[in-house]
């Protein structure tokens, strides 16, 4: 059983961004698709899983990449030849 | 070069953006139009997953399967409308409208290739990419009465597919008939070094409508609770027309299908949870406030961008990973995902095919399903060959309340040539 609180926190965790009014509908969606998930408590024992996929590694060559203006070209915010991000400190 | 000039009567809201002239080379399919699910990259072609997010985003490279297309001379004439992020099974979950069924406008065309699959229905292109996750390919095409496959995983590179759920999705080929199907699949197969996922195993199949012999399990899960009895009634007599045709059926079981579904569930919101983190506006879509602290511009960002159930499915997800919880959700759910493989397993050693509907009822009407859980119940008959990656097709094989209903036919992993034969059986027998 989950509450608004807990939703609100999760929200803050995904930085997904909610509004008070949003927090009923979620919680109560919430709970009614985690009850069902529930089914997987008779799930038994634990498998480790096996993938018969190797790492796939090559030299350390540089290859063509894309040229900076066609890496900028998306972003919204730039400077000089840079993405600007929002602060982190 | 040449130029296909492309201006369709988009009745449906099929496409979310349209090439009027496209360019096409020579090759297997020159001059042939293709129309590309929205979270494929196509250079040069704003891709948006039908998300606000990523409105005006204009890939600087192609996808493995879009430069493939293009190799093969393909005109690439846009790209179709979904739900965001490939999360619905309506392409309601769109942020630019819902597309409408062909068969029936007051009608989903299912979800999430719902673009797609009405541009093949609706005569706008004979062949088109999908994705398929939990079976955004085969719904879809069972809804529209097209033929639509999931390629086994790992046949067809994901390079350039904005990812949702990695370890589930694949893309795969849509059309009016089984041939056009395997047709595409030929260009789009074979390994990749942008994919380490994919394996040296190209398609170079043309079908062959021959099944004798072949031994076909029917899983009781796929005619039980929640089916809707007409839709059983007409894949059952599809089957019939199987055994005409030379195969012999024998009933089996899929015991893990009872919490296929969940696993299926918490496995693709936990992979989204971390796959859709990159969505921040900063790289890429609306401006991020960069005069905000990181946290506050991206959660501004975020909550304009995207829909309300892809907002649900990262917090879902982001629940389910979190500390306390990975054990009884994530860890359990990767179980269960092994015993439904393991029962494949076990069941391709008897037979060599597996056939039921690809969904559980005809197409919904629009706004049917606005409860999400009921909407989650709705893939029950398609999660699990993406659980198991193994190949699965969706062929029309009647109509029920008028509406058509999809014959799924599913393989041993890499057998997408035996799945597309039994498929193409059975559509030169009732055509």
């Amino acid at each position: 059983m989950v509450t608004e609180k807990d939703v609100e926190h999760i929200a803050e965790l995904a930085d997904i961004g909610i509004n008070t009014d949003e927090l009923g509908t979620f919680t109560h969606q919430f709970n009614a698709i985690l009850d069902y998930f529930d089914v997987l408590d008779q799930v038994k024992g634990d498998t480790t899983i096996t993938r018969d996929l190797t790492n796939i590694m090559r030299e350390d060559i540089v290859e063509p990449s894309l040229p900076q203006n066609e890496v900028l070209k998306n972003a919204a915010a730039q400077e000089d030849g840079f993405i600007k991000a929002p602060r982190v400190m | 070069m040449h130029e296909l000039s492309f201006e369709p009567d988009d009745r449906y809201n099929a496409f979310l953006a349209v090439c009027k002239k496209a360019p096409y080379g020579k090759g297997k399919l020159s001059g042939i139009a293709i129309a590309v699910k929205d979270n494929i990259s196509t250079r040069g072609i704003e891709t948006t997953c039908a998300s606000k997010i990523l409105k005006g985003y204009i890939p600087p490279y192609d996808a493995h399967a879009v430069e493939l297309l293009r190799q093969s001379g393909a005109a690439i004439v846009g790209k179709t409308n979904m739900d965001e992020f490939g999360m619905g099974t309506t392409t309601e979950n769109s942020a630019f409208g819902p597309t409408l069924n062909p068969c029936d406008t007051n009608r989903v065309p299912g979800g999430s290739s719902g673009g797609s699959a009405a541009a093949v229905a609706g005569n706008m292109v004979r062949m088109a990419l999908g994705t398929d996750t939990g079976g955004s390919i085969r719904c879809p095409a069972a809804f529209c009465g097209i033929v639509g496959l999931k390629p086994t995983y790992g046949r067809v590179s994901r390079y350039g597919l904005i990812a949702y759920a990695n370890s589930l999705e694949q893309i795969g080929p849509m059309g009016q008939n089984v041939s056009e199907v395997s047709t595409l699949l030929q260009v789009i197969a074979g390994k990749d070094r942008h994919d380490s996922t994919t394996y040296d195993r190209p398609y170079n199949h043309n079908p062959v409508a021959d099944i004798k012999g072949l031994k076909i399990g029917i899983p009781t899960e796929y005619f039980g609770e929640g089916v809707d009895p007409k839709v059983a009634g007409v894949v059952k007599t599809a089957i019939s027309r199987l055994e005409e045709l030379g195969a012999s059926t024998v009933p089996c079981s899929i015991p893990s299908m009872k919490y296929a579904l969940a696993a299926y569930y918490v496995t693709c919101t936990c992979e989204a949870s971390s796959n859709l983190a990159r969505f921040d506006g900063v790289r890429y879509g609306p401006a991020a406030d960069s005069k905000k602290s990181w946290h506050d511009a991206y959660k501004e960002v975020r909550k304009a961008g995207f829909g309300t159930e892809v907002r649900r499915r990262i917090m879902l997800g982001t629940f389910a990973l979190s500390s306390g919880y990975y054990g009884k959700y994530y860890a359990k759910a990767q179980v269960a995902r092994e015993n439904v493989k393991a029962d494949f397993a076990r069941l391709f050693s008897e037979v060599d095919l597996i056939a039921g509907p690809t969904m559980p009822t005809i197409a919904f009407r629009l706004k049917e399903k606005s409860d999400p859980l009921s909407m989650y119940l709705s893939d029950i008959l398609t999660v699990p060959a993406n659980l198991a990656g193994i190949p699965a097709i969706s062929v029309p094989c009647g109509k029920a309340d008028g509406m058509p209903v999809g014959l799924q036919i599913m393989g041993r992993p890499f057998e997408d040539e035996r799945v597309i034969d039994a498929a193409y059986a059975y559509e030169q027998a009732v055509n």
